[in-house]
């Protein structure tokens, strides 16, 4: 009882944040989990893991629970003796097995921390697996390295995404062809129907571009009574030719570092990185830069969409100004989380990245120091949930956002957390809702507002307990 | 104060307390449009005096307050002082904070009861400035209450229709307009900041010495919300 006490004062909180050989519940996963959802996004696709079956069942348990949805990938079950003599018999075995079950057009092959350790080399193996006709000849096996112990699912999915494109693309890129269209990387990002909300908007601009990688099928796909194991959408072909594209947008430049990287310097092309642009401004821009690339006109339609949210945003604005936010996940979210709060005249307090650079931080500062509502703001990269408890309890906020894994801190400090980010475990279908766009600005108002509005309803007493609000 | 409330009418009253009403030294009263007419009838039936109060904004809570001891002995009047002088911090405070963000805007009013000319102190002492008020169903005797009230140049309305106050807000080009719920999305689809004045758009209160921070804060949040930034696209 007495520590049950001692753990929400400011002295624990002290001595919390003096911590540094341990890290209590880190608001990022592994890389390979990333290297997984990326893989999902491609046609015919297996995903692979070059590694234990553990790890494996990890990221398909953890993939399954946010979507409700089957995930398929295997790993070549490395075990004790692997782990001496190396993994090379188990990739000879299990690329066999998995392309004579699976019938697989591309091999997406991450590793897992054991074989890291080895130092197990996938290209020397894939080559050792082809000589051994485990795979046909001309079937790509594209591959990353991804160990755990440095990097998140963002570094796994920059680097699986990177190593497919370099793969399917080997003789596609010519100097001076360019195919007038445009790629969109959406990044590590668990609301599937952003993906889709992307697609419609560069159809209503008339926009010819190839997702990379469009994992929306995979991720939320309709109950027909059939069972179809590859969804991804983004097909091999398009997957190649992404190199000859005007340009590369990301929507989320922490998932994308390397890959974007190689479309302008590899590629030759213009790229522009976005921090995953929540709300209306935000997005404003990106259409814009879209419009500018394209020199294609924002249409009407849109225009009127974007009404719709402004409306929304007026009506709400009573509901977020002035209130005081805590908000943890990846560094590209935080960005966009916080744009949109300060848009609506929402205070951001305590944001928690555990992903978050120097680099990040900086740019943090300058979008907070940009509004007079960021001036209350503390950013805190590298942090943990454990410290956001900490600052939960010493320097109380109206609301926490943030993936499921922020509800114990929320149910402890008393406040409504709403969920967004990866993963969300414990709710129903928020990653069929758009986070991204003029209905993902509508969306994240009416989520935020009303758990605000319903925190009001449960505290009041019968007298103050009112019919409008 | 040390005064003693006996009754209130009807708010958080009891059938059992308002039938010792006609004992009491003095009516006050807030709402003078529903509320004076059994104020007088107090009056002529059991000769208790009734007068008006407005407890809207620090300068008109302390003349309302200074008014109402006046009524009462040396002892209330020094107590009166006393409220007045621990409250006042407390409101230099508020009008300190928000009177940069929000000196010099304009209002415009649209209300029924007393508000149209009630609240236009707590604005006053807020630095802004009402440029027009009007009631739906004010009376002859509510507007001679409100010309004192206003600057010269205020424009008066009475029972405007939704278009004839269309059309006066895009002629005089509030910063601000306070009215009801049929009125509020009409103006702020017009882009111009608005706050309901009936039910303090479920905030509030408003009014006292607790009231006027919450009052404070909901202007400011109205004018100054960075959602009127967006209203036009950026690419038009």
């Amino acid at each position: 009882m007495k520590t049950a006490e001692w753990i929400n004062t400011k002295e624990y909180k002290e001595l919390n944040f003096a911590r540094k050989s341990l890290v209590i519940n880190p608001t990022k996963a592994c890389q390979p989990l990333g290297s997984f959802f990326c893989a999902a996004g491609f046609e015919k696709t297996l995903a692979y893991e070059h590694g234990s079956q553990g790890c494996t069942a990890y990221f398909r348990n953890n993939l399954s629970r946010h979507y409700r949805e089957p995930f398929p990938a295997v790993s070549d079950s490395m075990t004790e003796d692997a782990a001496v003599f190396g993994g090379r018999a188990n990739m000879i075995e299990g690329l066999r097995n998995a392309y004579e079950i699976y019938q697989p057009e591309m091999i997406a092959m991450c590793t897992s921390c054991m074989s890291e350790v080895i130092g197990d080399d996938l290209k020397a193996f894939i080559s050792n697996s082809r000589d051994a006709e485990s795979v046909p000849a001309n079937l790509p096996v594209a591959f990353a390295h991804t160990p755990s112990f440095v990097g998140s699912h963002l570094t796994g999915y920059d680097s699986m995404l990177l190593g497919i494109i370099e793969t399917l693309s080997e003789g596609a890129s010519e100097e001076g062809i360019r195919n007038g269209k445009i790629n969109i990387i959406p990044g590590f990002d668990p609301h599937v129907e952003n993906i889709r909300e992307l697609k419609r908007y560069m159809k209503l601009m008339d926009v010819d571009c190839t997702i990379l990688a469009d994992n929306s099928e995979s991720l939320d796909s309709p109950l027909t009574g059939e069972y179809e194991m590859y969804k991804g959408k983004t097909t091999l072909a398009e997957a190649a030719d992404s190199v000859n594209a005007v340009a590369t947008l990301s929507m989320q430049a922490y998932s994308t570092l390397k890959t974007l990287k190689a479309f302008k310097i590899k590629y030759g092309q213009e790229i522009e990185a976005f921090h995953y642009p929540m709300g209306i401004s935000a997005f404003d821009q990106f259409l814009m830069k879209v419009s500018e690339i394209t020199e294609k006109p924002i249409p009407e339609a849109i225009e009127w969409e974007r009404g719709l949210a402004v409306d929304a945003a007026t009506d709400a604005h009573q509901y977020f100004h002035g209130r005081r936010f805590s908000l943890f996940g990846d560094p590209d979210l935080m960005m966009g989380l916080v744009g949109f709060l300060m848009e609506l005249g929402g205070e951001p307090v305590h944001i928690v990245s555990t992903n978050g650079t120097k680099k990040w931080v900086k740019m943090m500062e300058k979008t907070l120091a940009a509004s007079p509502h960021g001036s209350e703001a503390q950013i805190h990269a590298g942090r943990d949930l454990w410290h956001m408890r900490s600052l939960l309890m010493t320097e109380p906020v109206e609301m926490l956002i943030g993936n499921s894994h922020g509800k114990y801190a929320a149910k402890d400090a008393g406040i409504p957390h709403v969920r967004i980010g990866f993963p969300i475990v414990d709710r129903v279908n928020l990653h069929r809702y758009a986070t991204l766009g003029y209905k993902g600005a509508i969306n994240l108002i009416t989520w935020i507002a009303n758990a605000l509005i319903e925190e009001v309803d449960r505290k009041s007493d019968d007298a103050h307990f009112e019919l409008l609000r | 104060m040390g005064l003693r409330v006996v009754t209130m009418w009807s708010g958080d009253g009891t059938i059992e307390s308002m039938k010792q009403n006609h004992e009491v030294k003095l009516n006050l009263i807030h709402c003078y449009r529903s509320m004076n007419y059994i104020a007088r009838h107090m009056e002529e039936t059991y000769g208790i005096p009734w007068m008006e109060y407005n407890f809207f904004g620090p300068t008109k809570i302390e003349a309302s307050i200074r008014a109402i001891a006046a009524r009462f002995d040396g002892k209330i009047r020094e107590q009166a002082e006393a409220v007045i002088t621990k409250y006042r911090p407390f409101m230099d405070a508020v009008v300190e904070k928000y009177r940069p963000r929000l000196g010099g805007k304009k209002v415009m009013l649209y209300v029924g009861g007393l508000r149209p000319r009630h609240v236009i102190g707590a604005y006053e002492d807020l630095g802004m400035e009402v440029i027009g008020t009007g009631y739906e169903f004010g009376h002859a005797d509510d507007y001679q209450r409100t010309f004192p009230q206003v600057k010269e140049g205020t424009v008066i309305y009475d029972d405007v229709t939704q278009f004839e106050f269309d059309e006066l807000v895009k002629k005089l080009e509030p910063d601000l307009v306070g009215s009801g719920i049929k009125e509020k999305y009409v103006f702020q689809k017009m882009g111009v900041p608005f706050r309901q004045m009936h039910s303090w758009d479920y905030s509030g209160p408003y009014h006292g010495y607790q009231g006027f921070p919450i009052f404070a804060r909901d202007m400011d949040m109205a004018v100054n919300s960075p959602t009127w930034d967006l209203v036009r696209a950026p690419w038009k």
